[in-house]
Protein backbone atom coordinates (compact mmCIF):
# COMPACT_ATOMS: atom_id res chain seq x y z
CA UNK A 1 0.00 0.00 0.00
CA UNK A 2 3.27 2.40 1.00
CA UNK A 3 4.78 1.86 -1.85
CA UNK A 4 1.29 2.30 -4.16
CA UNK A 5 0.81 5.21 -3.17
CA UNK A 6 4.56 6.49 -3.61
CA UNK A 7 4.28 5.41 -7.05
CA UNK A 8 0.42 6.95 -7.52
CA UNK A 9 0.99 10.55 -5.91
CA UNK A 10 3.67 11.74 -8.37
CA UNK A 11 1.12 10.38 -11.49
CA UNK A 12 -1.96 12.26 -9.49
CA UNK A 13 0.11 15.67 -8.94
CA UNK A 14 1.37 15.64 -12.83
CA UNK A 15 -2.66 14.51 -13.69
CA UNK A 16 -3.70 17.62 -11.55
CA UNK A 17 -1.11 20.17 -12.81
CA UNK A 18 -2.06 18.80 -16.50
CA UNK A 19 -5.98 19.33 -15.72
CA UNK A 20 -5.57 22.51 -14.15
CA UNK A 21 -3.45 23.50 -16.99
CA UNK A 22 -6.41 22.85 -19.35
CA UNK A 23 -8.85 24.56 -16.89
CA UNK A 24 -6.48 27.77 -17.14
CA UNK A 25 -6.64 27.24 -21.34
CA UNK A 26 -9.79 27.54 -21.37
CA UNK A 27 -10.99 29.97 -18.89
CA UNK A 28 -8.13 32.17 -21.35
CA UNK A 29 -9.81 31.11 -24.19
CA UNK A 30 -13.30 32.09 -22.87
CA UNK A 31 -11.75 35.50 -21.86
CA UNK A 32 -10.29 36.10 -25.36
CA UNK A 33 -13.59 34.93 -27.39
CA UNK A 34 -15.59 37.02 -24.80
CA UNK A 35 -12.82 40.21 -25.52
CA UNK A 36 -13.02 39.46 -29.55
CA UNK A 37 -17.23 39.44 -29.46
CA UNK A 38 -17.00 42.70 -27.53
CA UNK A 39 -14.70 44.40 -29.63
CA UNK A 40 -16.39 43.69 -32.49
CA UNK A 41 -20.20 43.92 -31.45
CA UNK A 42 -19.71 47.08 -29.56
CA UNK A 43 -18.32 50.77 -30.72
CA UNK A 44 -14.77 51.28 -29.57
CA UNK A 45 -14.13 53.81 -26.72
CA UNK A 46 -12.07 56.18 -28.49
CA UNK A 47 -10.88 58.01 -25.84
CA UNK A 48 -9.59 55.16 -23.84
CA UNK A 49 -8.05 53.48 -26.81
CA UNK A 50 -6.41 57.00 -27.91
CA UNK A 51 -4.74 57.05 -24.59
CA UNK A 52 -3.66 52.96 -24.58
CA UNK A 53 -2.15 53.93 -28.12
CA UNK A 54 -0.21 56.33 -26.62
CA UNK A 55 0.85 54.78 -23.72
CA UNK A 56 1.85 51.51 -26.21
CA UNK A 57 2.79 53.27 -29.47
CA UNK A 58 4.86 56.58 -28.17
CA UNK A 59 5.93 55.13 -25.38
CA UNK A 60 7.74 52.47 -26.51
CA UNK A 61 9.14 54.06 -29.42
CA UNK A 62 12.23 54.46 -27.94
CA UNK A 63 12.84 51.36 -26.86
CA UNK A 64 12.09 49.65 -29.94
CA UNK A 65 14.12 52.07 -32.00
CA UNK A 66 17.42 51.20 -29.53
CA UNK A 67 16.85 47.56 -30.04
CA UNK A 68 16.06 47.80 -33.89
CA UNK A 69 19.46 49.94 -34.61
CA UNK A 70 21.35 47.58 -32.57
CA UNK A 71 19.88 44.66 -33.64
CA UNK A 72 20.57 45.54 -37.48
CA UNK A 73 24.13 46.54 -36.61
CA UNK A 74 24.73 43.44 -34.97
CA UNK A 75 23.47 41.67 -37.31
CA UNK A 76 25.31 42.89 -39.95
CA UNK A 77 28.73 42.26 -38.45
CA UNK A 78 28.39 38.54 -37.61
CA UNK A 79 26.60 38.02 -41.29
CA UNK A 80 29.51 40.06 -43.06
CA UNK A 81 31.93 37.71 -41.34
CA UNK A 82 30.06 34.55 -42.22
CA UNK A 83 29.32 35.10 -45.81
CA UNK A 84 32.91 36.47 -46.00
CA UNK A 85 34.10 33.22 -45.38
CA UNK A 86 32.12 31.97 -48.82
CA UNK A 87 32.89 35.39 -50.97
CA UNK A 88 29.09 36.43 -50.97
CA UNK A 89 29.32 39.49 -48.23
CA UNK A 90 26.93 41.72 -51.08
CA UNK A 91 24.48 39.45 -49.74
CA UNK A 92 24.69 41.06 -46.48
CA UNK A 93 21.68 43.46 -46.89
CA UNK A 94 19.15 41.04 -48.21
CA UNK A 95 19.76 38.87 -45.61
CA UNK A 96 19.82 41.14 -43.06
CA UNK A 97 16.33 42.44 -44.09
CA UNK A 98 14.86 39.57 -44.78
CA UNK A 99 15.49 38.02 -41.53
CA UNK A 100 14.77 41.31 -39.83
CA UNK A 101 11.32 41.27 -42.13
CA UNK A 102 10.07 37.91 -41.00
CA UNK A 103 11.19 37.27 -37.77
CA UNK A 104 13.27 39.50 -36.04
CA UNK A 105 11.77 42.46 -36.37
CA UNK A 106 8.12 41.54 -35.22
CA UNK A 107 9.76 38.37 -32.24
CA UNK A 108 12.13 41.44 -31.12
CA UNK A 109 9.57 44.35 -30.97
CA UNK A 110 6.86 41.99 -29.27
CA UNK A 111 9.29 40.76 -26.67
CA UNK A 112 10.23 44.32 -26.03
CA UNK A 113 6.49 45.16 -25.79
CA UNK A 114 5.60 42.57 -23.33
CA UNK A 115 8.32 43.47 -21.53
CA UNK A 116 7.26 47.34 -20.87
CA UNK A 117 3.46 47.14 -21.56
CA UNK A 118 1.95 43.25 -21.00
CA UNK A 119 3.79 43.73 -17.61
CA UNK A 120 2.30 47.44 -17.00
CA UNK A 121 -1.12 46.12 -18.18
CA UNK A 122 -0.87 43.03 -15.75
CA UNK A 123 -0.08 45.49 -12.70
CA UNK A 124 -2.48 48.10 -13.47
CA UNK A 125 -5.52 45.90 -13.84
CA UNK A 126 -4.33 43.09 -10.77
CA UNK A 127 -4.27 46.28 -8.54
CA UNK A 128 -7.83 47.81 -9.48
CA UNK A 129 -8.71 43.95 -8.63
CA UNK A 130 -7.38 43.24 -5.12
CA UNK A 131 -8.29 46.87 -4.15
CA UNK A 132 -12.00 46.49 -5.47
CA UNK A 133 -12.18 49.37 -8.14
CA UNK A 134 -13.31 46.56 -10.64
CA UNK A 135 -15.76 45.22 -8.26
CA UNK A 136 -16.78 48.87 -8.15
CA UNK A 137 -17.10 49.52 -11.73
CA UNK A 138 -19.27 46.15 -11.92
CA UNK A 139 -21.58 47.88 -9.31
CA UNK A 140 -21.70 50.97 -11.19
CA UNK A 141 -22.95 49.01 -14.28
CA UNK A 142 -19.85 49.52 -16.35
CA UNK A 143 -18.38 46.26 -17.75
CA UNK A 144 -14.96 46.31 -16.85
CA UNK A 145 -13.83 44.41 -19.85
CA UNK A 146 -15.38 46.85 -22.44
CA UNK A 147 -13.99 49.92 -20.36
CA UNK A 148 -10.42 48.39 -19.55
CA UNK A 149 -9.13 45.36 -21.54
CA UNK A 150 -11.09 46.54 -24.86
CA UNK A 151 -8.75 49.60 -25.71
CA UNK A 152 -5.71 47.87 -24.03
CA UNK A 153 -6.46 45.49 -26.77
CA UNK A 154 -7.09 47.22 -29.83
CA UNK A 155 -4.05 49.60 -28.91
CA UNK A 156 -1.54 46.42 -28.99
CA UNK A 157 -3.47 45.24 -31.97
CA UNK A 158 -2.46 48.19 -34.10
CA UNK A 159 0.61 49.59 -32.56
CA UNK A 160 2.72 46.58 -31.73
CA UNK A 161 2.60 46.14 -35.94
CA UNK A 162 3.05 49.84 -36.51
CA UNK A 163 6.36 49.44 -33.88
CA UNK A 164 7.59 46.52 -35.92
CA UNK A 165 7.56 48.47 -38.88
CA UNK A 166 9.38 51.07 -37.72
CA UNK A 167 11.63 48.16 -36.04
CA UNK A 168 12.60 46.62 -39.65
CA UNK A 169 13.18 50.43 -40.81
CA UNK A 170 15.56 51.58 -37.84
CA UNK A 171 17.42 47.82 -37.95
CA UNK A 172 18.05 48.63 -42.23
CA UNK A 173 19.45 51.80 -41.39
CA UNK A 174 22.10 50.36 -38.61
CA UNK A 175 22.61 47.65 -40.97
CA UNK A 176 23.08 50.17 -43.83
CA UNK A 177 25.43 52.45 -41.26
CA UNK A 178 27.44 49.57 -40.53
CA UNK A 179 28.14 47.67 -43.29
CA UNK A 180 28.30 50.76 -45.74
CA UNK A 181 30.11 52.99 -43.10
CA UNK A 182 32.28 50.42 -41.20
CA UNK A 183 32.84 47.65 -43.11
CA UNK A 184 33.57 49.02 -46.83
CA UNK A 185 30.75 46.81 -48.74
CA UNK A 186 29.86 47.97 -51.96
CA UNK A 187 27.28 50.25 -51.54
CA UNK A 188 25.27 49.94 -55.16
CA UNK A 189 25.54 45.69 -54.55
CA UNK A 190 23.98 45.98 -51.45
CA UNK A 191 21.26 48.16 -52.44
CA UNK A 192 20.38 46.48 -55.59
CA UNK A 193 20.61 43.22 -54.09
CA UNK A 194 18.07 44.18 -51.45
CA UNK A 195 15.56 45.84 -54.20
CA UNK A 196 16.50 42.55 -56.21
CA UNK A 197 15.72 39.26 -53.56
CA UNK A 198 13.04 41.49 -51.11
CA UNK A 199 9.33 41.48 -51.83
CA UNK A 200 6.82 43.77 -50.14
CA UNK A 201 4.92 40.47 -49.01
CA UNK A 202 8.53 39.70 -46.97
CA UNK A 203 7.27 42.61 -44.68
CA UNK A 204 3.73 41.74 -44.87
CA UNK A 205 4.43 38.34 -43.10
CA UNK A 206 6.44 40.03 -40.53
CA UNK A 207 3.21 42.50 -40.01
CA UNK A 208 0.58 39.32 -40.30
CA UNK A 209 2.77 38.12 -37.12
CA UNK A 210 3.26 41.69 -35.28
CA UNK A 211 -0.76 41.86 -35.36
CA UNK A 212 -1.55 38.16 -33.58
CA UNK A 213 1.93 38.49 -31.12
CA UNK A 214 0.21 42.07 -30.10
CA UNK A 215 -3.06 40.75 -28.93
CA UNK A 216 -1.90 37.67 -27.90
CA UNK A 217 0.59 39.84 -25.41
CA UNK A 218 -2.52 42.41 -24.31
CA UNK A 219 -4.67 39.05 -23.84
CA UNK A 220 -2.03 37.52 -21.52
CA UNK A 221 -1.40 40.92 -19.55
CA UNK A 222 -4.61 41.50 -18.98
CA UNK A 223 -6.44 38.22 -18.07
CA UNK A 224 -3.46 38.02 -15.42
CA UNK A 225 -4.46 40.93 -13.83
CA UNK A 226 -8.21 40.64 -14.16
CA UNK A 227 -8.04 37.41 -12.42
CA UNK A 228 -5.31 39.01 -9.87
CA UNK A 229 -5.55 37.61 -6.32
CA UNK A 230 -3.98 37.96 -2.73
CA UNK A 231 -3.24 41.69 -2.39
CA UNK A 232 0.19 42.89 -3.49
CA UNK A 233 1.78 39.58 -3.64
CA UNK A 234 -0.91 38.60 -6.21
CA UNK A 235 -0.08 41.46 -8.45
CA UNK A 236 3.40 40.62 -8.11
CA UNK A 237 2.73 37.10 -9.45
CA UNK A 238 0.42 38.23 -11.85
CA UNK A 239 2.66 40.82 -13.46
CA UNK A 240 5.60 37.73 -13.41
CA UNK A 241 3.58 35.48 -15.12
CA UNK A 242 2.19 37.95 -17.72
CA UNK A 243 5.56 38.57 -19.05
CA UNK A 244 6.73 34.77 -18.89
CA UNK A 245 3.83 33.68 -20.90
CA UNK A 246 3.52 36.42 -22.56
CA UNK A 247 7.51 35.76 -24.27
CA UNK A 248 7.31 32.23 -24.53
CA UNK A 249 4.01 32.01 -25.85
CA UNK A 250 5.37 34.70 -28.40
CA UNK A 251 8.18 31.95 -29.63
CA UNK A 252 5.57 29.58 -29.65
CA UNK A 253 2.92 31.51 -31.61
CA UNK A 254 6.40 32.29 -33.91
CA UNK A 255 6.69 28.99 -34.92
CA UNK A 256 3.39 28.31 -35.60
CA UNK A 257 2.67 31.48 -37.34
CA UNK A 258 5.72 30.66 -39.66
CA UNK A 259 4.64 27.34 -40.67
CA UNK A 260 1.01 28.54 -42.09
CA UNK A 261 2.44 31.84 -43.57
CA UNK A 262 5.04 29.72 -45.59
CA UNK A 263 2.35 27.00 -46.41
CA UNK A 264 0.64 29.56 -47.57
CA UNK A 265 2.84 31.52 -49.69
CA UNK A 266 3.56 28.78 -51.57
CA UNK A 267 -0.08 28.16 -52.18
CA UNK A 268 -0.59 30.96 -53.77
CA UNK B 1 -36.11 34.99 14.49
CA UNK B 2 -39.72 36.93 13.90
CA UNK B 3 -40.36 37.61 10.29
CA UNK B 4 -40.16 41.13 8.77
CA UNK B 5 -43.68 42.77 10.05
CA UNK B 6 -44.98 45.30 6.92
CA UNK B 7 -47.63 45.41 4.75
CA UNK B 8 -47.78 42.11 3.25
CA UNK B 9 -48.78 43.81 -0.30
CA UNK B 10 -45.15 44.98 -0.77
CA UNK B 11 -42.63 43.18 -2.94
CA UNK B 12 -39.47 43.33 -0.91
CA UNK B 13 -36.93 45.12 -3.32
CA UNK B 14 -33.93 42.33 -2.00
CA UNK B 15 -34.99 38.83 -1.24
CA UNK B 16 -32.44 36.52 0.14
CA UNK B 17 -33.50 32.72 0.50
CA UNK B 18 -31.56 30.06 2.32
CA UNK B 19 -28.39 31.45 1.08
CA UNK B 20 -25.14 29.11 1.62
CA UNK B 21 -21.59 30.79 0.46
CA UNK B 22 -18.28 28.58 2.06
CA UNK B 23 -14.62 29.83 0.71
CA UNK B 24 -12.46 26.72 0.70
CA UNK B 25 -14.37 24.98 3.06
CA UNK B 26 -15.14 27.87 5.84
CA UNK B 27 -18.54 28.58 5.49
CA UNK B 28 -19.48 32.01 5.61
CA UNK B 29 -22.85 31.98 5.45
CA UNK B 30 -25.51 29.29 6.60
CA UNK B 31 -29.02 29.89 5.59
CA UNK B 32 -30.03 33.06 5.02
CA UNK B 33 -33.26 34.49 5.25
CA UNK B 34 -33.26 38.36 4.61
CA UNK B 35 -35.55 40.85 3.01
CA UNK B 36 -35.54 44.20 2.52
CA UNK B 37 -38.70 46.30 2.07
CA UNK B 38 -38.77 49.20 -0.45
CA UNK B 39 -38.28 52.73 1.17
CA UNK B 40 -36.87 51.69 4.54
CA UNK B 41 -33.14 51.42 5.99
CA UNK B 42 -31.71 48.14 7.35
CA UNK B 43 -29.60 47.77 9.12
CA UNK B 44 -26.82 44.84 9.18
CA UNK B 45 -25.35 44.73 12.65
CA UNK B 46 -22.61 41.74 13.73
CA UNK B 47 -18.98 41.08 14.94
CA UNK B 48 -16.02 41.53 12.67
CA UNK B 49 -15.08 38.48 10.34
CA UNK B 50 -19.19 38.20 10.56
CA UNK B 51 -20.00 37.89 7.21
CA UNK B 52 -21.47 41.26 6.49
CA UNK B 53 -19.60 42.11 3.66
CA UNK B 54 -19.63 38.93 2.17
CA UNK B 55 -23.71 39.15 2.34
CA UNK B 56 -24.01 42.53 1.05
CA UNK B 57 -21.62 41.42 -1.68
CA UNK B 58 -24.42 38.70 -2.57
CA UNK B 59 -27.13 41.18 -2.74
CA UNK B 60 -25.59 42.83 -5.73
CA UNK B 61 -24.12 39.93 -7.71
CA UNK B 62 -20.73 40.60 -6.71
CA UNK B 63 -20.88 36.86 -5.15
CA UNK B 64 -22.79 33.98 -6.54
CA UNK B 65 -24.01 31.80 -3.43
CA UNK B 66 -23.45 28.29 -3.13
CA UNK B 67 -27.11 27.87 -2.84
CA UNK B 68 -30.43 29.38 -2.38
CA UNK B 69 -32.27 32.29 -4.20
CA UNK B 70 -31.34 36.03 -4.45
CA UNK B 71 -34.65 38.07 -5.62
CA UNK B 72 -33.81 41.51 -6.63
CA UNK B 73 -37.40 43.39 -7.41
CA UNK B 74 -38.89 39.60 -8.73
CA UNK B 75 -35.91 38.66 -10.66
CA UNK B 76 -33.55 36.10 -9.49
CA UNK B 77 -30.36 37.48 -9.97
CA UNK B 78 -28.23 33.94 -8.79
CA UNK B 79 -29.22 32.19 -12.48
CA UNK B 80 -28.02 35.61 -14.49
CA UNK B 81 -24.92 36.12 -16.89
CA UNK B 82 -22.78 39.03 -16.65
CA UNK B 83 -25.01 41.44 -19.29
CA UNK B 84 -28.04 40.62 -17.43
CA UNK B 85 -26.55 41.69 -13.63
CA UNK B 86 -25.39 45.04 -15.33
CA UNK B 87 -28.32 45.59 -16.35
CA UNK B 88 -29.78 45.06 -12.77
CA UNK B 89 -27.14 46.93 -11.13
CA UNK B 90 -28.16 50.29 -12.60
CA UNK B 91 -30.43 50.50 -9.96
CA UNK B 92 -27.80 50.25 -7.01
CA UNK B 93 -25.52 52.38 -5.72
CA UNK B 94 -22.82 50.55 -3.32
CA UNK B 95 -20.65 52.21 -1.05
CA UNK B 96 -17.19 49.59 -0.48
CA UNK B 97 -15.95 49.64 3.15
CA UNK B 98 -12.60 50.42 1.89
CA UNK B 99 -14.37 53.45 -0.69
CA UNK B 100 -12.64 51.55 -3.90
CA UNK B 101 -12.33 54.52 -5.71
CA UNK B 102 -10.33 54.65 -9.04
CA UNK B 103 -7.02 55.55 -7.91
CA UNK B 104 -5.66 57.29 -11.50
CA UNK B 105 -8.97 59.19 -11.14
CA UNK B 106 -9.04 62.96 -9.10
CA UNK B 107 -11.77 63.24 -6.88
CA UNK B 108 -14.55 65.05 -8.83
CA UNK B 109 -13.71 62.20 -11.49
CA UNK B 110 -14.68 59.43 -9.39
CA UNK B 111 -17.83 61.28 -8.68
CA UNK B 112 -18.28 61.94 -12.69
CA UNK B 113 -17.39 58.95 -13.87
CA UNK B 114 -21.41 57.41 -13.17
CA UNK B 115 -22.52 59.72 -14.65
CA UNK B 116 -20.97 60.14 -17.81
CA UNK B 117 -21.00 56.51 -18.48
CA UNK B 118 -25.01 56.71 -17.69
CA UNK B 119 -26.49 60.45 -19.08
CA UNK B 120 -26.13 62.14 -21.76
CA UNK B 121 -25.19 65.26 -19.55
CA UNK B 122 -23.76 68.33 -20.97
CA UNK B 123 -20.43 68.45 -19.23
CA UNK B 124 -21.56 71.43 -17.19
CA UNK B 125 -24.15 69.59 -15.66
CA UNK B 126 -22.19 66.72 -14.98
CA UNK B 127 -19.38 68.84 -12.97
CA UNK B 128 -22.21 70.67 -11.02
CA UNK B 129 -24.04 67.27 -10.22
CA UNK B 130 -20.69 65.79 -8.86
CA UNK B 131 -19.56 69.21 -7.09
CA UNK B 132 -23.30 69.07 -5.33
CA UNK B 133 -22.68 65.51 -4.13
CA UNK B 134 -19.32 66.76 -2.96
CA UNK B 135 -20.49 69.79 -0.96
CA UNK B 136 -22.35 67.57 1.19
CA UNK B 137 -19.85 65.27 2.02
CA UNK B 138 -17.93 68.65 2.70
CA UNK B 139 -15.12 68.07 0.18
CA UNK B 140 -15.31 70.93 -1.43
CA UNK B 141 -11.42 71.60 -0.84
CA UNK B 142 -10.42 68.27 -2.41
CA UNK B 143 -11.47 68.32 -5.67
CA UNK B 144 -8.69 67.70 -7.97
CA UNK B 145 -6.84 65.63 -5.37
CA UNK B 146 -6.29 62.27 -5.99
CA UNK B 147 -7.08 59.34 -3.66
CA UNK B 148 -3.91 58.51 -2.76
CA UNK B 149 -3.25 61.96 -1.38
CA UNK B 150 -7.02 62.03 0.87
CA UNK B 151 -7.04 60.79 4.56
CA UNK B 152 -9.15 57.40 5.24
CA UNK B 153 -12.19 59.42 5.99
CA UNK B 154 -12.25 61.56 3.05
CA UNK B 155 -11.85 58.26 0.63
CA UNK B 156 -14.79 57.19 2.31
CA UNK B 157 -17.01 60.03 1.91
CA UNK B 158 -16.05 60.57 -1.78
CA UNK B 159 -17.12 56.88 -2.48
CA UNK B 160 -20.57 57.67 -0.66
CA UNK B 161 -20.50 61.05 -3.18
CA UNK B 162 -19.89 58.58 -5.97
CA UNK B 163 -22.62 55.91 -4.81
CA UNK B 164 -25.00 58.26 -4.85
CA UNK B 165 -24.64 60.46 -7.60
CA UNK B 166 -26.92 58.59 -9.94
CA UNK B 167 -29.67 58.79 -7.63
CA UNK B 168 -30.08 54.87 -7.62
CA UNK B 169 -32.88 53.35 -5.95
CA UNK B 170 -31.31 50.75 -3.63
CA UNK B 171 -28.00 52.53 -1.89
CA UNK B 172 -25.74 49.48 -0.37
CA UNK B 173 -23.57 51.24 2.36
CA UNK B 174 -20.73 49.71 3.84
CA UNK B 175 -19.60 50.80 7.38
CA UNK B 176 -20.26 53.98 5.88
CA UNK B 177 -19.45 56.18 8.95
CA UNK B 178 -16.35 53.76 10.45
CA UNK B 179 -13.71 55.68 10.73
CA UNK B 180 -15.45 59.02 10.28
CA UNK B 181 -15.47 61.89 13.34
CA UNK B 182 -18.90 62.32 15.01
CA UNK B 183 -19.89 65.03 13.54
CA UNK B 184 -19.32 63.95 9.98
CA UNK B 185 -20.77 60.29 10.75
CA UNK B 186 -24.23 62.62 11.42
CA UNK B 187 -24.08 64.40 9.10
CA UNK B 188 -23.72 60.88 6.58
CA UNK B 189 -26.68 59.41 9.08
CA UNK B 190 -28.37 62.58 7.58
CA UNK B 191 -27.45 62.17 3.78
CA UNK B 192 -29.34 58.47 4.43
CA UNK B 193 -32.46 59.55 6.04
CA UNK B 194 -32.59 62.75 3.58
CA UNK B 195 -32.35 60.13 0.78
CA UNK B 196 -34.95 58.24 2.35
CA UNK B 197 -37.44 60.51 2.86
CA UNK B 198 -37.38 62.87 0.30
CA UNK B 199 -36.48 60.35 -2.78
CA UNK B 200 -37.89 56.79 -1.13
CA UNK B 201 -34.54 55.25 -1.38
CA UNK B 202 -34.28 51.69 0.42
CA UNK B 203 -30.86 51.25 2.10
CA UNK B 204 -28.60 48.54 3.28
CA UNK B 205 -26.28 50.02 5.96
CA UNK B 206 -23.44 47.72 7.48
CA UNK B 207 -22.65 49.17 10.83
CA UNK B 208 -20.79 48.71 14.21
CA UNK B 209 -22.20 51.86 15.43
CA UNK B 210 -25.35 51.31 17.62
CA UNK B 211 -26.11 54.98 18.07
CA UNK B 212 -25.87 56.01 14.67
CA UNK B 213 -28.08 52.66 14.10
CA UNK B 214 -30.68 53.97 16.47
CA UNK B 215 -30.81 57.27 14.22
CA UNK B 216 -31.39 55.94 11.31
CA UNK B 217 -32.99 52.12 11.20
CA UNK B 218 -36.37 51.34 10.51
CA UNK B 219 -35.36 47.34 10.61
CA UNK B 220 -32.69 45.02 11.95
CA UNK B 221 -30.49 42.50 11.30
CA UNK B 222 -28.04 40.40 13.57
CA UNK B 223 -25.62 38.44 11.82
CA UNK B 224 -23.57 35.82 13.56
CA UNK B 225 -21.20 33.08 12.70
CA UNK B 226 -23.02 33.64 9.50
CA UNK B 227 -27.09 33.45 10.58
CA UNK B 228 -29.12 35.66 10.88
CA UNK B 229 -30.12 35.46 14.52
CA UNK B 230 -32.38 38.69 15.17
CA UNK B 231 -34.57 39.88 12.38
CA UNK B 232 -36.78 42.72 13.57
CA UNK B 233 -38.11 46.44 13.72
CA UNK B 234 -35.30 48.96 15.21
CA UNK B 235 -37.81 49.82 17.57
CA UNK B 236 -37.62 46.08 19.02
CA UNK B 237 -34.24 45.65 19.11
CA UNK B 238 -33.43 46.02 22.80
CA UNK B 239 -36.48 43.84 23.36
CA UNK B 240 -34.18 40.89 21.83
CA UNK B 241 -33.76 37.75 23.38
CA UNK B 242 -31.16 36.30 21.51
CA UNK B 243 -28.09 35.87 24.02
CA UNK B 244 -25.83 37.68 21.04
CA UNK B 245 -27.92 40.33 20.56
CA UNK B 246 -28.36 41.29 24.46
CA UNK B 247 -24.48 41.11 24.53
CA UNK B 248 -23.97 43.30 22.24
CA UNK B 249 -26.20 46.28 23.30
CA UNK B 250 -25.51 45.73 26.23
CA UNK B 251 -21.63 46.46 25.70
CA UNK B 252 -22.88 49.64 23.90
CA UNK B 253 -25.70 50.66 26.24
CA UNK B 254 -22.81 50.39 29.31
CA UNK B 255 -21.01 53.13 27.64
N1 LIG C 1 -12.92 36.81 -1.08
C1 LIG C 1 -12.83 36.03 0.01
N2 LIG C 1 -12.17 34.86 -0.05
C2 LIG C 1 -12.10 34.05 1.01
N3 LIG C 1 -12.65 34.31 2.20
C3 LIG C 1 -13.33 35.45 2.34
C4 LIG C 1 -13.45 36.37 1.25
N4 LIG C 1 -14.18 37.44 1.67
C5 LIG C 1 -14.47 37.19 2.96
N5 LIG C 1 -13.98 36.01 3.38
C6 LIG C 1 -14.15 35.41 4.70
O1 LIG C 1 -15.49 35.54 5.06
C7 LIG C 1 -15.63 35.86 6.42
C8 LIG C 1 -16.53 37.06 6.58
O2 LIG C 1 -15.93 38.19 6.00
P1 LIG C 1 -16.66 39.59 5.87
O3 LIG C 1 -15.75 40.48 5.09
O4 LIG C 1 -18.02 39.40 5.35
O5 LIG C 1 -16.72 40.08 7.38
P2 LIG C 1 -17.44 41.37 7.95
O6 LIG C 1 -18.59 40.92 8.74
O7 LIG C 1 -17.69 42.33 6.85
O8 LIG C 1 -16.31 41.93 8.94
P3 LIG C 1 -15.87 43.46 9.20
O9 LIG C 1 -16.85 44.03 10.13
O10 LIG C 1 -14.52 43.31 9.85
O11 LIG C 1 -15.80 44.13 7.89
C9 LIG C 1 -14.23 36.05 6.97
O12 LIG C 1 -13.89 34.92 7.71
C10 LIG C 1 -13.35 36.15 5.75
O13 LIG C 1 -12.13 35.51 6.00
MG1 LIG D 1 -16.91 44.07 6.20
Amino acid sequence: MGSMARWTKPVEQLGDWFIGLLMSLGEFAKFTAHAVWLMVRHPWRFRLFMRQAEFVGAGSMFIVVLTGIFTGAVFTLQTVNALQRVGMESMVGTTVVLAVARELGPVLTALMVTGRVGSSMATELGTMRVTEQIDAMEVMAVDPIRYLVIPRLIACLLMVPALTLIFDAVAAMGSYAVAIGLLDIDQGSYLSRIEWYVDPADVVHGVYKAIVFGGFMALVGCYKGYHAEGGARGVGVATTQAVVIGSIGVFMLDYMLTSVLLAWGQIE
Amino acid sequence: MGANRVKPAEEPVIDMHHVDKSFKGHQVLKGIELRIMPGRTRVILGLSGSGKTVLMKHMIGLFRPDAGQIMVDGEDITAMNSAELLNIRRKFGMVFQQAALFDSMTVVENVAFPLREHTKLSEADIMAQAHEKLALVGLMDALQKFPSELSGGMRKRVGLARAVVLKPKVVLYDEPTTGLDPITTENVDHMILDAKEQLGVTSVVISHDVGSTLRIADDIAVIHEGVIVEDCLASEIRQSEHPFVQKFLKTWFEK
